[in-house]
């Protein structure tokens, strides 16, 4: 009996835990990335609205952030509303968040003097409901403020993206400490696509998610996002390596 | 003669001087009769004023000052210092040459800003006793014959005063003097009584059998204030700007807290929680007597049409987050936009705008490489590269050698000369170097490698790729 229950009983046990765990949170949606091959190995087909995601860069992207913060703006430009960037160095360069599709009109920054100011400020924007999503750049996420902030998403279907970037590179080992957050990403640049002239083609990463509530763990090579903030699977990843130089063959052919 | 101006007292007229000794010394003096009644009122004039930008609690100190009691407003300009330069220039653009000095206490910040600064002074609470230790007599707010008096007895600065014994000189002058001296040392009290302007709208509550302390009451109360507030204002068809919450103390101190808000606000729900995250930084002491909210500047509320479209929903109002988290950074933060500026130079192609500001005509490059980090200063990069448009091959920052493997480039920003004369022929080459690891860089040579006066062709780093 056990071995062989039927469909139906399981089916209806899944709603009813999904129920449970959905008590008290508003309207949930996602965001998908708009990559089938992702999307599809991701829980709900995307990145779940109201929660946290945690980005880290790898390697030197672990002090400059500059390849997770493009990642943070690339989600936050496909939200809807406007966005709250918290940050506690002003060293952002706006031009190539407008790039990766943030309207300048859409950005509050908020530059705070400490990272405690700047959670807390994190959280009221969340609980606002009126944003699309908050970006906070932190070095520091204790699983306290990371509970918080998820709940405050939880609350109200606000997307929580937290950047994580440290002062030293050997301060990164924090990154394998658990917060409270739904997702953990690690962005690292890889070289550029190749183009068939010298020059540098569209940014690659290695986009790894190393947790994933109720997911499974990823790794995947993209492409940085384009002016509407969609990040693309490479072509020669997704069909295949080409054999060089690809656009002459596909001329002649 | 009560006072003269700059081109008399070049003549060596000065108050205090008999006016026909001072037509002996120049014929043609313009004498006007003092109008002591309309300085008393310009005087309050100037105190409703300053009330409505600077300060919750401002009264006039007649004959010739203003005293402000800037204790949790000078955060709202940045800092105390930046506080008076703003008080003093605002002063000027009036045609009123003010002087101003933020100190301990009422006496001390009178006598100091009389006496020595020029035209601000910014003197520590703990170190206000020394600064005004030699200042003449004069300077304590003391009746003329008094002044005389202690003059004849050979006493010329406050110090001499403090150090003396006090016994004989009250027995001689009477109370006023240690009091005034007193005041001047931060040792005895001196309330302000705040001006009021009769357009003001203002509600108040006195509790007067039972005064209040605990934050929970206070915080209660002042969501019945804000109650009465906002249908005193409906009336008018008003919203505010700035509020006031002032908090009278059984021992005559009164406390403040003040409130902005970006666009005109009539909603209860909002402004009690504006000034209910301040209660915490009120000191009830021995309990509050009685609590005044004003609206100090409002600003008519008009109702716009949401959207002209009524199948989309209008998007989502955020002014009332940002003015909580204004009101919550305060001095420790800021709060902005960052616009397109007018120009190509990295540097100035941003430029921060308050949050709620309309957006600009101006836009960014779409297709010109920028990177997601931008130094604060462009650091300097050993690198050799062929002129006058190679990208370099291989180059070293913070001490770490990197090959180039591909490079993009050069991208000639030129410097602008109506802005700066240096960078009249100024022009820079921008490349984007990829490392074999994939790192992203953003360099830039000084000048265009063909022209000498260009640059000198250093090379600096100057931001990071994502």
């Amino acid at each position: 009996m056990l071995a062989n229950p039927p469909p139906r009983a399981f089916e209806a046990l899944r709603v009813e835990i999904a129920k449970i765990e959905a008590r008290g949170r508003a309207g949930k949606g996602v965001l998908a990335f708009g990559i089938p091959e992702l999307d599809r190995r991701l829980p709900g087909g995307g990145l779940p609205l109201g929660a946290l995601h945690e980005v880290a860069g790898g390697g030197a992207g672990a002090v400059d952030g500059a390849s997770s913060a493009l990642f943070a703006a690339g989600l936050a430009a496909r939200s809807s509303g406007q966005v709250l960037w918290c940050i506690t160095r002003p060293d952002l360069f706006a031009p190539a968040l407008f790039q990766a599709g943030l309207a300048p009109e859409r950005v509050i920054y908020l530059e705070a003097g400490d990272e405690k100011t700047l959670l807390a400020c994190c959280e009221e924007g969340l609980r606002h409901g009126g944003l699309g999503a908050v970006v906070g750049e932190v070095s520091r996420l204790s699983s306290t403020a990371s509970r918080r902030l998820q709940l405050a998403a939880e609350a109200s279907s606000t997307m929580a993206i937290i950047v994580r970037r440290w002062r030293r590179q050997q301060d990164a080992a924090d990154f394998g400490q658990p917060t409270a957050a739904t997702t953990r990403w690690r962005v690292s640049p890889l070289p550029s696509s190749p183009l068939p002239t010298p020059g540098v083609g569209r940014a690659r990463w290695f986009v790894e998610l190393i947790r994933c509530k109720a997911g499974e763990r990823l790794e995947f090579e993209l492409e940085a996002p384009d002016a509407a903030g969609r990040l693309a699977l490479p072509a020669d990843v997704a069909y295949g390596p080409a054999a060089a130089p690809s656009w002459e063959r596909r001329a002649a052919g | 003669m009560l006072a003269a101006n700059d081109a008399a007292k070049g003549l060596g007229i000065y108050p205090g001087a008999a006016a026909a000794s001072a037509q002996a010394m120049a014929a043609d003096l313009i004498i006007q009769d003092a109008d002591l009644v309309g300085d008393r009122d310009g005087l309050e004039k100037l105190a409703l004023w300053a009330l409505k930008s600077f300060s919750p609690i401002v009264a006039a100190d007649p004959p010739d000052g203003l005293v402000i009691d800037a204790t949790g407003a000078a955060h709202l300009k940045g800092g105390e210092a930046a506080y008076l330069k703003d008080l003093v220039h605002r002063l000027a653009e009036v045609g009123v040459a003010g002087r101003a000095a933020v100190s301990g206490s009422w006496g001390s910040a009178h006598a100091l800003a009389r006496y020595i600064a020029n035209p601000t002074l910014v003197v520590d609470s703990a170190d206000s006793g020394r600064a005004i230790a030699g200042l003449p007599v004069r300077a304590l707010r003391l009746p003329g014959e008094m002044i005389d008096g202690l003059s004849k007895l050979g006493f010329e600065v406050v110090g001499e005063l403090e150090a003396s014994a006090r016994a004989p000189l009250v027995h001689r002058f009477g109370p006023e003097l240690m009091r005034r001296l007193d005041q001047a040392y931060g040792r005895a009290g001196e309330p302000i009584e705040p001006v009021e302007a009769p357009e003001l709208v203002q509600v108040r509550r006195a509790f007067a059998p039972e005064p209040i302390s605990a934050p929970e009451t206070l915080a209660r109360y002042t969501v019945k204030l804000v109650q009465a507030l906002c249908t005193a204002l409906e009336e008018r068809d008003l919203g505010v700007r700035v509020a006031d919450l002032r908090f009278h103390r059984v021992d005559n101190r009164i406390e403040a807290v003040r409130v902005a808000t970006a666009k005109p606000v009539r909603d209860l729900k909002r402004l009690s929680r504006l000034l209910c995250d301040k209660i915490e930084t009120v000191d009830p002491g021995f309990g509050i007597e009685q609590m005044v909210l004003a609206a100090v500047a409002t600003e008519p509320l008009v109702w716009k049409p949401q959207a002209n479209d009524l199948t989309t929903p209008a998007p989502p109002d955020v002014s009332d987050l940002i003015d909580t988290l204004a009101n919550r950074l305060g001095q420790s933060g800021r709060l902005y936009r960052l616009d397109p500026g007018d120009s190509f130079v990295p540097e100035r192609s941003v430029q921060r705008v308050a949050p709620t500001a309309m957006a600009t005509e101006l836009a960014w490059p779409e297709n010109w490489p920028r990177p997601t980090r931008l130094l604060a200063r462009p650091e300097p990069v050993t690198a050799m590269a062929l002129l006058p448009d190679q990208p370099p091959t291989a180059f070293t920052w913070r001490g770490q050698r990197r090959r180039v493997v591909r490079a993009d480039g050069p991208e000639r920003i030129h410097g602008e000369w109506w802005r700066r004369p240096g960078e009249l022929w100024a022009a820079r080459d921008y490349f984007q170097l990829e490392t074999e690891t994939g790192e992203r860089f953003w360099v830039f040579r000084r000048g265009d490698g063909e022209w000498g006066p260009s640059g000198d062709l250093s090379w600096w780093m100057h931001g990071l790729f994502g």
